[in-house]
C-alpha cells in the first residue's frame, strides 16, 4: 500500500486511488461543533478503522459522508464522486450500515433484502439471486421468514448489514458494525468483509473496540471531540504500543479510578 | 418518591417547553381554553351555592358524571394517553409499588386538564358549604370524585396501551373491537338529543347517576343536605367502592406492566407462512417496491390500521347524526369524507418511517419514486373503498340522480387530496408514535405543527376541489343531472391532474430536502 493515508491539508488534491476522500467535514448542532474539519484519505482495497470515544464525532463524520446529513461545510468524494453535487451516483457505489436507524422491520429479513435491491434498481431475477447468497452467507437462511422485529440484536446487524451489500457497492460504510453482535456472528461477519476487502472492496468501519481494529483493519483514524488526531496505517498510529494504549494516550483519558474506593467490598 | 415523581414530570413539562417553542403555544392555548371552562363552571356552581338543594344535586351529579366520563374515555378517544411517566420506565428501580401508584396519581393531576378538575371539583364544595356535615360531605365528595377521575383515566390507559400492544391483538383482531368505541359518540349523542328536551328524564337520569360509581361521590353532599343520611352514607360507600376498586385493578395492571414491558413478547410463529408477498407481484422497479413495502405496512403495522378503524364506519355515523337533524344531506356526504380520510393519511407516511428512512436514502431513492410507490399503494385500496362508501347512502336513500356529482367529489377529494398529502409529507414530518409502540400514546413533541399542518391541508385542499364542490352544489340545486356527470367528469380529471402535480413536485422537494427530512425524524425518534 504506497497511497498515502495522512491527515491532508484542505484544498489539497484529490488523490486517483481513493474510494473515500472526506475534505474539510464539519458540522455544528445548535452552535456546538460536533466535527470540526476532519480530512481523511481512504485508499481503495483498504479495511479501514476509524476510532474515538463516545461523541467523537464519528457517526456524524459517517453520516456527512454517506449523504445522510448535510454538512456546514467541506465536501466527501466516493471515488472521486462527489456525495453531495451528485449524491445519486455517489450511493449507488457505497453501501452504507448507519448506527442506531430504525430498519423496516415489519417485513421479514428476505423482504427486507428484496426491498433493498428493488430500491437500487437491481431488476428481479438479481434480487432473487443476491438475496438468496446474502441470507445464506450471514446464515440467516432459517430465520429468512421471521419478521426482522423478531430478530435478535445480532441478527438484525447482520440482515442490515446483508441489505446494505445487496447492489454490490465498491465502498462498504459501516458505523458500529459489531455493537451487540455475539462472537459467533462477529466472525461470521468478519471473515465477509475480510473476503470483500481481498476482492478489490473497501471498507471504513468506526468501532470503539481496539482489539478489534487492531487485529481486522489495516488502517487507522482517530478521532476525538470532532477532530483527527492521527491517522495512518495501524503499524504507523499505535508505534511499539498496542493500539489500545496509544489510543488512550491520544485521547487523554484518565488512569485507574482512585475516587471510587467504597466500590471495594 | 412521591415528590420525586411529581418533580420528574414538572422537570419533564419544562424542558419538553424549552425544547420547543410550538410545545409552550400549545400549553397556553390549552391553558386558556381550560380557564375559560373553568370559569364558566366554578361561576355555576357558586350561583347553585344559592339554589335549593334539590335543584342543585342533580346538576353536580349530572356535571360529575360527564366529568368522570370524559377522564375514563379520554385516552381512547382523544388517541393520547399522557405517558410521559411510563410504568415500565420505572421498572428497573427498587420502587415499592404503592408508592410508584401514589406518586403516577398525584402526577396524573399535573398538567391542564388535571388541575382544572380539582379546581372545579373544589368548587363543588362552595356549593355544599350550607351547614358543617354538608361541607364536610362536600369535601369527602369531591376528594373521592377526584380519586375516580384519576384512577380511572390512568387505568383505562394501562388497558388500551396494553391491547394495543400485546402482540396478539396486533395484526387486525384488535380493530374490531374498536368498532363499539368509534361508535359511541352517535349512540351517546343520540341519546343526549333525546335527553335534551325533557328536563323531568335529566333528572331521573340524574337520579340513576347518583347510584352509580360515575355520580355517587358527588350526590353524598345533596342527600345530607335534604338529611337523607342513610342514602348519603350508601352513596358514600358506593363511592369508596369503586375507587377501591378502580386503584386494585389499576395497582395489578401497573404490577404486570413492571415485570412485562411492552410490545418485547415475540411470537416467532409466523415464520415459514411468508414468502416475498406483494414484492412478488408489484413491478420491479424503486416505486413499486415502495409499494410493495407500504401495502405491507398498511395491513402489518397497528399505527396505520388504527387511521383507518374510522373509514368503514364514516356512513353510519353519518346516517345517525342526519337522522338526528332531518338533514339527509349529510349522509350524502359519506363517500368524500372518507375519500378525505384515505387520502390523508399519506400525510404521515414518511413519520411512520422514522428513522428506516435512512434506507431510501442511503439507496438513493429519487423523490419522485417515493412519493409514486407510497400513493400507489393508497390507492389500490382507497379507490374501490372510496367508490363503494360513496355508493352507500344512495343504495340506503334510493336519491340515485345525485349519485354522479357526490361521487365526482369523493374522487376528486380523493385524487387531489393524495396530491397534496404527497407534497406535505415530502416537507412537514409530524410527531406520531414511533414503530412498535402503542397507536394510542401520545408522543410528546411539536403538536402544535402537526396541527396547523392538518388545518393548513384541509384548507388547501377546500381549494383545490372548489370546482366539485360548487358543481355538485349546482347539481343539487338545480336537479339538474348534466351539473352531476361535470362533476364526476371535473373530480377524476382535475384529480388526476392534480395528483400528478403532487407527486412531481412532493418528489422534486424531497429530492432537494431529503437530509433535512430525514434530520427532522431523527429528531423525533
Amino acid at each position: 500500500m504506497t497511497l498515502p493515508s495522512y491527515p491532508v491539508p484542505e484544498g489539497a488534491g484529490y488523490p486517483a486511488g481513493s474510494a473515500l476522500s472526506i475534505r474539510g467535514l464539519a458540522k455544528s448542532f445548535g452552535g456546538k461543533p460536533a466535527v470540526n474539519g476532519i480530512s481523511l484519505e481512504v485508499p481503495t482495497g483498504s479495511f479501514y478503522g476509524l476510532v474515538g470515544p463516545n461523541g467523537a464525532g464519528k457517526t456524524t463524520t459517517l453520516s456527512m459522508a454517506t449523504g445522510l446529513l448535510r454538512p456546514d461545510a467541506g465536501t466527501a468524494l466516493v471515488l472521486g464522486i462527489d456525495v453531495w453535487q451528485d449524491p445519486l451516483g455517489a450511493k449507488r457505489l457505497m453501501g452504507v450500515l448507519p448506527d442506531g436507524v430504525r430498519l423496516f422491520d415489519r417485513l421479514s429479513g428476505e423482504q427486507l433484502i428484496t426491498y433493498a435491491g428493488l430500491l437500487h434498481g437491481l431488476d428481479r431475477a438479481t434480487v432473487a439471486a443476491r438475496t438468496r447468497d446474502l441470507l445464506e452467507a450471514f446464515d440467516l437462511t432459517a430465520d429468512a421468514r421471521t419478521l426482522v422485529v423478531d430478530y435478535s440484536a445480532g441478527m438484525t446487524k447482520k440482515i442490515a448489514l446483508a441489505a446494505s451489500l445487496v447492489h454490490a457497492p465498491r465502498l462498504l460504510v459501516l458505523d458500529e458494525p459489531f455493537e451487540s453482535v455475539d462472537p459467533v456472528s462477529a466472525a461470521n461477519i468478519r471473515a465477509i468483509l475480510t473476503d470483500y476487502v481481498h476482492s478489490g472492496g473497501t471498507v471504513i468501519v468506526s468501532s470503539h473496540v481496539m482489539d478489534l481494529v487492531q487485529r481486522m483493519c489495516d488502517h487507522v483514524a482517530v478521532v476525538a471531540q470532532g477532530q483527527l488526531l492521527a491517522a495512518g496505517t495501524v503499524d504507523e498510529v499505535r508505534g511499539e504500543s498496542t493500539l489500545e494504549d496509544r489510543f488512550v494516550q491520544l485521547v487523554g483519558g484518565h488512569g485507574p479510578a482512585e475516587g471510587l474506593s467504597w466500590l471495594r467490598t | 418518591m412521591v415528590a420525586h415523581l411529581i418533580t420528574l414530570k414538572l422537570v419533564l413539562l419544562r424542558n419538553g417547553l424549552r425544547r420547543s417553542v410550538g410545545q409552550l403555544v400549545g400549553l397556553i392555548i390549552g391553558s386558556l381554553y381550560g380557564l375559560g371552562l373553568l370559569f364558566l363552571a366554578v361561576l355555576g356552581l357558586i350561583l347553585l351555592r344559592l339554589a335549593d338543594a334539590a335543584i342543585a344535586e342533580p346538576i353536580v351529579v349530572l356535571g360529575g358524571s360527564a366529568l368522570l366520563a370524559g377522564w375514563a374515555f379520554a385516552p381512547i378517544l382523544v388517541s393520547g394517553v399522557d405517558l410521559t411517566l411510563d410504568p415500565g420506565r420505572f421498572a428497573l428501580y427498587p420502587i415499592p409499588l404503592s408508592r410508584l401508584l401514589v406518586g403516577q396519581a398525584l402526577a396524573g393531576i399535573i398538567g391542564v386538564p388535571g388541575a382544572c378538575t380539582a379546581v372545579a371539583l373544589a368548587a363543588t364544595v362552595v356549593t355544599w358549604a350550607r351547614d358543617p356535615l354538608t361541607f364536610i360531605a362536600g369535601i369527602v365528595g369531591a376528594a373521592l370524585a377526584l380519586g375516580l377521575c384519576v384512577v380511572v383515566s390512568r387505568l383505562v390507559a394501562s388497558a388500551v396501551t396494553d391491547l394495543a400492544t400485546s402482540r396478539r391483538f396486533r395484526e387486525g383482531s384488535r380493530m374490531i373491537m374498536m368498532v363499539p368505541i368509534v361508535l359511541l359518540g352517535p349512540i351517546v349523542g343520540l341519546a343526549i338529543r333525546g335527553m335534551e328536551t325533557n328536563l323531568e328524564a335529566m333528572r331521573s337520569l340524574a337520579q340513576v347517576l347518583a347510584w352509580t360509581p360515575l355520580g355517587a361521590a358527588l350526590a353524598v353532599p345533596g342527600a345530607v343536605a335534604e338529611g337523607h343520611l342513610l342514602e348519603a352514607f350508601a352513596k358514600l360507600l358506593i363511592a369508596a367502592a369503586s375507587l377501591a376498586v378502580a386503584a386494585w385493578a389499576w395497582s395489578r395492571a401497573l404490577a404486570r406492566a413492571l415485570v412485562t414491558p411492552a410490545s418485547r413478547a415475540s411470537s416467532g410463529s409466523k415464520a415459514g407462512r411468508r414468502g416475498l408477498g406483494p414484492f412478488g407481484w408489484m413491478p420491479a422497479s424503486p416505486a413499486g417496491a415502495v409499494a410493495a413495502r407500504a401495502l405491507i405496512y398498511w395491513v402489518r403495522d397497528p399505527r396505520y390500521g388504527t387511521a383507518l378503524i374510522i373509514v368503514p364506519l364514516v356512513p353510519v355515523i353519518l346516517f345517525f347524526s342526519s337522522a338526528q337533524q332531518h338533514q339527509s344531506d349529510v349522509f350524502l356526504l359519506s363517500g368524500p369524507l372518507a375519500a378525505f380520510l384515505l387520502a390523508w393519511s399519506l400525510a404521515t407516511d414518511v413519520s411512520y418511517d422514522s428513522t428506516a428512512f435512512s434506507l431510501h436514502l442511503t439507496a438513493g431513492v429519487r423523490g419522485r419514486a417515493d412519493r409514486w410507490g407510497r400513493a400507489l399503494a393508497l390507492l389500490t385500496f382507497a379507490v374501490p373503498a372510496a367508490i363503494v362508501i360513496a355508493l352507500v347512502p344512495f343504495a340506503v336513500s334510493g336519491r340515485w340522480g345525485l349519485l354522479p356529482a357526490y361521487m365526482g367529489l369523493a374522487l376528486g377529494v380523493l385524487l387531489s387530496g393524495s396530491g397534496l398529502a404527497s407534497v406535505v409529507s415530502s416537507r412537514f414530518t409530524v410527531t406520531v408514535p414511533l414503530p412498535g409502540e402503542s397507536p394510542f400514546k401520545r408522543p410528546p413533541g411539536n403538536a402544535t405543527q402537526t396541527f396547523l399542518v392538518q388545518i393548513g391541508g384541509l384548507l388547501t385542499l377546500g381549494l383545490l376541489v372548489l370546482p366539485e364542490i360548487v358543481l355538485v352544489a349546482l347539481s343539487v340545486g338545480t336537479g339538474e343531472t348534466g351539473y352531476g356527470w361535470a362533476a364526476l367528469l371535473v373530480g377524476v380529471v382535475l384529480g388526476s391532474a392534480l395528483f400528478v402535480l403532487g407527486i412531481t413536485l412532493g418528489g422534486i422537494w424531497l429530492d432537494r430536502r431529503g437530509p433535512e427530512v430525514y434530520a427532522s425524524l431523527v429528531r423525533s425518534g
